[in-house]
Protein backbone atom coordinates (compact mmCIF):
# COMPACT_ATOMS: atom_id res chain seq x y z
CA UNK A 1 0.00 0.00 0.00
CA UNK A 2 2.86 2.31 -0.83
CA UNK A 3 0.54 4.73 -2.58
CA UNK A 4 -1.33 5.67 0.57
CA UNK A 5 1.68 6.11 2.79
CA UNK A 6 3.59 8.23 0.27
CA UNK A 7 4.20 11.73 1.59
CA UNK A 8 2.36 14.26 -0.53
CA UNK A 9 4.65 16.36 -2.68
CA UNK A 10 3.52 19.78 -1.43
CA UNK A 11 5.05 19.06 1.98
CA UNK A 12 8.41 18.11 0.43
CA UNK A 13 8.30 21.21 -1.74
CA UNK A 14 7.79 23.42 1.30
CA UNK A 15 10.45 21.73 3.41
CA UNK A 16 13.00 21.86 0.61
CA UNK A 17 12.23 25.50 -0.11
CA UNK A 18 12.52 26.45 3.57
CA UNK A 19 16.07 25.11 3.62
CA UNK A 20 17.08 26.52 0.24
CA UNK A 21 15.74 30.00 1.03
CA UNK A 22 17.59 30.19 4.35
CA UNK A 23 20.86 29.50 2.56
CA UNK A 24 20.04 31.75 -0.44
CA UNK A 25 19.16 34.67 1.82
CA UNK A 26 22.22 34.41 4.04
CA UNK A 27 24.56 33.47 1.22
CA UNK A 28 25.85 30.75 3.54
CA UNK A 29 26.32 27.20 2.23
CA UNK A 30 25.39 24.26 4.48
CA UNK A 31 29.16 23.55 4.78
CA UNK A 32 29.92 27.11 5.91
CA UNK A 33 27.11 26.91 8.45
CA UNK A 34 28.68 23.73 9.85
CA UNK A 35 32.10 25.37 10.30
CA UNK A 36 30.42 28.43 11.85
CA UNK A 37 28.83 26.09 14.42
CA UNK A 38 32.18 24.40 15.11
CA UNK A 39 33.93 27.74 15.61
CA UNK A 40 31.13 29.00 17.83
CA UNK A 41 31.29 25.91 20.05
CA UNK A 42 35.10 26.11 20.25
CA UNK A 43 34.89 29.73 21.37
CA UNK A 44 32.24 29.04 23.99
CA UNK A 45 34.06 25.98 25.32
CA UNK A 46 37.04 28.18 26.21
CA UNK A 47 34.87 29.80 28.90
CA UNK A 48 32.26 27.27 29.95
CA UNK A 49 31.78 23.56 29.68
CA UNK A 50 29.04 22.65 27.24
CA UNK A 51 27.38 19.45 26.20
CA UNK A 52 28.23 19.21 22.48
CA UNK A 53 25.69 16.43 21.90
CA UNK A 54 22.76 18.59 23.02
CA UNK A 55 23.73 21.73 21.12
CA UNK A 56 21.27 23.07 18.56
CA UNK A 57 22.33 25.93 16.27
CA UNK A 58 20.02 26.75 13.39
CA UNK A 59 19.11 29.48 10.96
CA UNK A 60 15.46 30.33 11.40
CA UNK A 61 13.09 32.45 9.36
CA UNK A 62 10.61 34.89 10.77
CA UNK A 63 8.78 36.52 7.88
CA UNK A 64 11.60 38.09 5.86
CA UNK A 65 14.01 38.12 8.80
CA UNK A 66 16.71 35.56 9.32
CA UNK A 67 17.91 34.58 12.73
CA UNK A 68 20.76 32.41 13.92
CA UNK A 69 19.27 30.63 16.91
CA UNK A 70 21.53 28.74 19.31
CA UNK A 71 20.38 26.54 22.13
CA UNK A 72 23.52 25.50 24.00
CA UNK A 73 22.90 23.57 27.21
CA UNK A 74 25.72 23.89 29.73
CA UNK A 75 27.11 20.93 31.60
CA UNK A 76 26.12 20.97 35.27
CA UNK A 77 28.46 23.51 36.73
CA UNK A 78 31.63 21.91 38.12
CA UNK A 79 31.70 24.67 40.73
CA UNK A 80 28.21 23.67 41.82
CA UNK A 81 29.24 20.02 42.01
CA UNK A 82 32.32 20.87 44.06
CA UNK A 83 30.20 22.87 46.49
CA UNK B 1 -3.19 63.72 -10.67
CA UNK B 2 0.03 61.90 -11.25
CA UNK B 3 0.30 58.30 -12.36
CA UNK B 4 1.37 55.45 -10.14
CA UNK B 5 4.12 53.37 -11.71
CA UNK B 6 4.00 49.61 -11.09
CA UNK B 7 6.63 47.14 -12.27
CA UNK B 8 5.71 43.48 -12.66
CA UNK B 9 8.67 41.14 -12.21
CA UNK B 10 9.38 37.54 -11.18
CA UNK B 11 12.97 36.36 -11.46
CA UNK B 12 12.01 33.18 -13.27
CA UNK B 13 10.68 33.37 -16.81
CA UNK B 14 7.38 31.93 -17.95
CA UNK B 15 5.41 32.49 -14.74
CA UNK B 16 2.95 34.90 -16.35
CA UNK B 17 4.41 38.42 -16.03
CA UNK B 18 3.36 39.57 -19.48
CA UNK B 19 -0.08 38.01 -19.07
CA UNK B 20 -0.42 39.81 -15.74
CA UNK B 21 0.59 43.17 -17.25
CA UNK B 22 -1.82 42.84 -20.19
CA UNK B 23 -4.68 41.79 -17.93
CA UNK B 24 -4.14 44.35 -15.18
CA UNK B 25 -3.74 47.16 -17.70
CA UNK B 26 -6.89 46.12 -19.56
CA UNK B 27 -8.87 45.75 -16.32
CA UNK B 28 -7.77 49.23 -15.23
CA UNK B 29 -8.77 50.61 -18.64
CA UNK B 30 -12.16 48.87 -18.27
CA UNK B 31 -12.53 50.79 -15.01
CA UNK B 32 -12.01 54.02 -16.95
CA UNK B 33 -8.40 54.60 -15.97
CA UNK B 34 -5.76 56.03 -18.29
CA UNK B 35 -3.08 53.35 -18.57
CA UNK B 36 0.29 53.07 -20.29
CA UNK B 37 2.05 49.70 -20.44
CA UNK B 38 5.76 49.56 -21.13
CA UNK B 39 7.36 46.39 -22.48
CA UNK B 40 10.71 46.28 -20.71
CA UNK B 41 11.90 43.12 -22.40
CA UNK B 42 14.19 44.62 -25.06
CA UNK B 43 15.01 42.04 -27.72
CA UNK B 44 12.25 39.65 -26.63
CA UNK B 45 9.19 41.77 -27.27
CA UNK B 46 5.93 40.03 -26.32
CA UNK B 47 3.48 42.37 -24.65
CA UNK B 48 2.40 43.57 -28.12
CA UNK B 49 1.21 40.11 -29.22
CA UNK B 50 -0.46 39.31 -25.91
CA UNK B 51 -2.39 42.60 -26.23
CA UNK B 52 -3.13 42.06 -29.92
CA UNK B 53 -1.28 45.22 -31.01
CA UNK B 54 1.64 43.69 -32.92
CA UNK B 55 0.53 45.03 -36.31
CA UNK B 56 0.44 48.64 -35.18
CA UNK B 57 4.03 49.14 -34.06
CA UNK B 58 5.91 51.88 -35.87
CA UNK B 59 8.40 53.12 -33.29
CA UNK B 60 9.62 51.55 -30.03
CA UNK B 61 11.10 52.59 -26.71
CA UNK B 62 14.68 52.64 -28.05
CA UNK B 63 13.59 55.00 -30.86
CA UNK B 64 12.30 57.33 -28.15
CA UNK B 65 15.50 57.09 -26.10
CA UNK B 66 17.72 57.65 -29.12
CA UNK B 67 15.63 60.60 -30.30
CA UNK B 68 14.23 59.14 -33.53
CA UNK B 69 10.69 59.93 -32.45
CA UNK B 70 8.67 61.65 -29.77
CA UNK B 71 7.31 59.57 -26.87
CA UNK B 72 3.72 60.11 -28.07
CA UNK B 73 4.58 58.80 -31.55
CA UNK B 74 5.82 55.47 -30.14
CA UNK B 75 2.77 54.92 -27.94
CA UNK B 76 0.22 52.58 -29.52
CA UNK B 77 -3.40 53.17 -28.68
CA UNK B 78 -5.38 50.02 -27.80
CA UNK B 79 -8.03 48.80 -30.24
CA UNK B 80 -10.84 48.67 -27.68
CA UNK B 81 -9.83 51.03 -24.89
CA UNK B 82 -8.76 54.44 -26.25
CA UNK B 83 -7.33 55.43 -22.85
CA UNK B 84 -4.85 52.53 -22.90
CA UNK B 85 -1.48 52.67 -24.63
CA UNK B 86 1.46 50.36 -25.18
CA UNK B 87 5.06 51.54 -25.40
CA UNK B 88 6.65 48.57 -27.18
CA UNK B 89 10.12 47.14 -26.64
CA UNK B 90 12.69 47.17 -29.43
CA UNK B 91 13.05 43.77 -31.01
CA UNK B 92 16.44 44.14 -32.68
CA UNK B 93 18.41 45.64 -29.80
CA UNK B 94 19.60 44.41 -26.41
CA UNK B 95 19.06 45.56 -22.84
CA UNK B 96 22.05 47.88 -22.97
CA UNK B 97 20.16 50.21 -25.33
CA UNK B 98 18.18 51.35 -22.25
CA UNK B 99 19.48 52.65 -18.93
CA UNK B 100 17.70 53.00 -15.58
CA UNK B 101 17.72 56.80 -15.96
CA UNK B 102 16.05 56.50 -19.42
CA UNK B 103 13.21 54.59 -17.75
CA UNK B 104 12.91 57.17 -15.00
CA UNK B 105 12.77 59.98 -17.59
CA UNK B 106 10.14 58.25 -19.75
CA UNK B 107 7.96 57.49 -16.74
CA UNK B 108 8.30 61.07 -15.54
CA UNK B 109 6.96 62.26 -18.90
CA UNK B 110 4.07 59.77 -18.71
CA UNK B 111 3.03 60.54 -15.16
CA UNK B 112 1.19 63.76 -15.94
CA UNK B 113 -1.17 62.23 -18.51
CA UNK B 114 -1.87 58.77 -17.09
CA UNK B 115 -3.35 57.21 -13.97
CA UNK B 116 -1.28 54.03 -14.13
CA UNK B 117 2.00 53.08 -15.80
CA UNK B 118 2.66 49.33 -15.79
CA UNK B 119 6.11 48.07 -16.70
CA UNK B 120 6.64 44.49 -17.85
CA UNK B 121 10.06 43.42 -16.57
CA UNK B 122 12.15 40.80 -18.36
CA UNK B 123 13.00 37.60 -16.49
CA UNK B 124 16.27 37.50 -14.60
CA UNK B 125 18.00 39.93 -12.26
CA UNK B 126 20.30 41.62 -14.78
CA UNK B 127 20.26 44.95 -16.60
CA UNK B 128 16.74 44.62 -18.04
CA UNK B 129 15.31 43.94 -14.59
CA UNK B 130 17.26 46.88 -13.12
CA UNK B 131 15.87 49.12 -15.87
CA UNK B 132 12.35 47.90 -15.22
CA UNK B 133 12.41 48.59 -11.47
CA UNK B 134 14.25 51.93 -11.70
CA UNK B 135 11.12 54.04 -12.14
CA UNK B 136 8.70 51.93 -10.09
CA UNK B 137 6.73 53.39 -7.21
CA UNK B 138 5.67 49.84 -6.33
CA UNK B 139 6.80 46.43 -7.49
CA UNK B 140 4.59 43.39 -7.96
CA UNK B 141 6.27 39.99 -7.95
CA UNK B 142 4.56 37.19 -9.88
CA UNK B 143 5.24 33.59 -8.95
CA UNK B 144 3.79 30.12 -9.47
CA UNK B 145 3.25 27.66 -6.60
CA UNK B 146 6.28 25.68 -7.67
CA UNK B 147 9.79 25.34 -6.18
CA UNK B 148 11.89 27.08 -8.83
CA UNK B 149 9.48 30.00 -9.26
CA UNK B 150 9.23 30.58 -5.49
CA UNK B 151 12.99 30.40 -5.05
CA UNK B 152 13.59 32.95 -7.81
CA UNK B 153 10.83 35.19 -6.45
CA UNK B 154 12.59 35.17 -3.09
CA UNK B 155 15.86 36.28 -4.72
CA UNK B 156 14.05 39.14 -6.43
CA UNK B 157 12.37 40.19 -3.17
CA UNK B 158 15.80 40.19 -1.50
CA UNK B 159 17.22 42.46 -4.23
CA UNK B 160 14.22 44.81 -3.99
CA UNK B 161 14.79 45.05 -0.23
CA UNK B 162 18.47 45.79 -0.75
CA UNK B 163 17.59 48.45 -3.36
CA UNK B 164 15.04 49.94 -0.94
CA UNK B 165 12.24 49.69 -3.47
CA UNK B 166 9.70 49.28 -0.66
CA UNK B 167 7.70 46.18 0.11
CA UNK B 168 6.70 44.36 -3.07
CA UNK B 169 3.34 42.66 -3.29
CA UNK B 170 2.77 39.17 -4.58
CA UNK B 171 0.61 37.59 -7.27
CA UNK B 172 0.43 33.82 -7.07
CA UNK B 173 -0.36 32.80 -10.63
CA UNK B 174 -1.50 29.45 -12.05
CA UNK B 175 -2.64 27.93 -8.79
CA UNK B 176 -4.40 24.62 -9.40
CA UNK B 177 -7.04 24.21 -6.63
CA UNK B 178 -7.42 20.46 -7.19
CA UNK B 179 -3.69 19.82 -6.83
CA UNK B 180 -3.61 22.03 -3.71
CA UNK B 181 -6.54 20.12 -2.22
CA UNK B 182 -4.69 16.85 -2.84
CA UNK B 183 -1.57 18.32 -1.18
CA UNK B 184 0.35 18.02 -4.40
CA UNK B 185 0.84 21.75 -4.93
CA UNK B 186 2.08 24.46 -2.56
CA UNK B 187 -0.94 26.36 -1.26
CA UNK B 188 -1.19 30.15 -1.34
CA UNK B 189 -0.57 30.09 2.44
CA UNK B 190 2.61 28.03 1.96
CA UNK B 191 3.95 30.45 -0.65
CA UNK B 192 3.12 33.47 1.51
CA UNK B 193 4.74 31.89 4.54
CA UNK B 194 7.90 31.18 2.54
CA UNK B 195 8.18 34.58 0.86
CA UNK B 196 6.92 36.74 3.73
CA UNK B 197 5.46 39.53 1.56
CA UNK B 198 1.99 40.99 1.10
CA UNK B 199 -0.46 39.12 -1.14
CA UNK B 200 -2.33 41.12 -3.77
CA UNK B 201 -3.92 38.27 -5.71
CA UNK B 202 -4.23 34.58 -6.46
CA UNK B 203 -4.95 33.61 -10.06
CA UNK B 204 -6.17 30.08 -10.72
CA UNK B 205 -4.75 28.02 -13.56
CA UNK B 206 -7.22 28.55 -16.36
CA UNK B 207 -7.22 27.48 -20.00
CA UNK B 208 -9.01 30.70 -20.99
CA UNK B 209 -5.68 32.52 -20.45
CA UNK B 210 -4.11 30.63 -23.36
CA UNK B 211 -7.21 31.12 -25.51
CA UNK B 212 -7.10 34.84 -24.72
CA UNK B 213 -3.44 35.17 -25.63
CA UNK B 214 -4.03 33.22 -28.87
CA UNK B 215 -6.52 35.89 -29.82
CA UNK B 216 -4.61 38.85 -28.43
CA UNK B 217 -7.53 39.53 -26.08
CA UNK B 218 -6.66 39.49 -22.35
CA UNK B 219 -9.03 37.26 -20.29
CA UNK B 220 -10.26 40.12 -18.12
CA UNK B 221 -12.59 40.94 -21.01
CA UNK B 222 -14.15 37.46 -20.65
CA UNK B 223 -16.72 37.77 -17.87
CA UNK B 224 -16.85 34.00 -17.36
CA UNK B 225 -13.11 33.42 -16.95
CA UNK B 226 -12.02 32.70 -13.36
CA UNK B 227 -8.51 33.96 -14.08
CA UNK B 228 -10.10 37.05 -15.61
CA UNK B 229 -12.11 37.66 -12.43
CA UNK B 230 -8.96 37.23 -10.33
CA UNK B 231 -7.09 39.80 -12.46
CA UNK B 232 -10.03 42.24 -12.36
CA UNK B 233 -9.99 41.96 -8.56
CA UNK B 234 -6.25 42.68 -8.45
CA UNK B 235 -6.84 45.77 -10.62
CA UNK B 236 -9.44 46.94 -8.07
CA UNK B 237 -6.91 46.43 -5.27
CA UNK B 238 -4.37 48.52 -7.23
CA UNK B 239 -6.97 51.29 -7.16
CA UNK B 240 -7.12 51.00 -3.38
CA UNK B 241 -10.35 49.00 -3.12
CA UNK B 242 -10.66 46.27 -0.54
CA UNK B 243 -11.84 43.25 -2.54
CA UNK B 244 -12.10 39.84 -0.85
CA UNK B 245 -9.99 37.02 -2.31
CA UNK B 246 -11.75 34.52 -4.58
CA UNK B 247 -12.87 31.21 -3.17
CA UNK B 248 -10.64 28.84 -5.09
CA UNK B 249 -12.08 25.58 -3.81
CA UNK B 250 -11.91 23.02 -6.60
CA UNK B 251 -15.09 22.80 -8.59
CA UNK B 252 -16.41 19.25 -8.73
CA UNK B 253 -16.79 17.55 -12.08
CA UNK B 254 -20.54 17.45 -11.58
CA UNK B 255 -20.73 21.15 -10.73
CA UNK B 256 -18.64 21.96 -13.78
CA UNK B 257 -20.92 19.82 -15.93
CA UNK B 258 -24.01 21.62 -14.60
CA UNK B 259 -22.42 25.01 -15.22
CA UNK B 260 -21.52 23.98 -18.74
CA UNK B 261 -25.08 22.85 -19.36
CA UNK B 262 -26.32 26.16 -18.02
CA UNK B 263 -23.94 27.92 -20.41
CA UNK B 264 -21.94 29.51 -17.63
CA UNK B 265 -18.56 28.05 -18.53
Amino acid sequence: MKFFTRKRSAASAKERLQLVLVHDRTDLTPGQLESLKDDLLKAISQYIEIDPEAVRIELERDGREQRLVADIPLKSSSRHRAG
Amino acid sequence: MTAQVFTITSGKGGVGKTTAVANLATALAMDGKRVVCIDGDIGLRNLDVVMGLENRIVYDIVDVIEGRCKLKQAMIRDKHYPEMYLLPAAQTRDKNAVSPSDMVRICKDLRADADFVIIDSPAGIERGFRNAIAAADSVIVVTNPEVSAVRDADRVVGILEAEEKGNPSLIINRLNPTLVKNNDMLSAEDVLDLLGIRLIGIVPEDETVIIGSNRGAPVVTDGKSRAGTAFRNIAKRLQGEDVPFLDLAPQSGLWNAIQRLAGRK
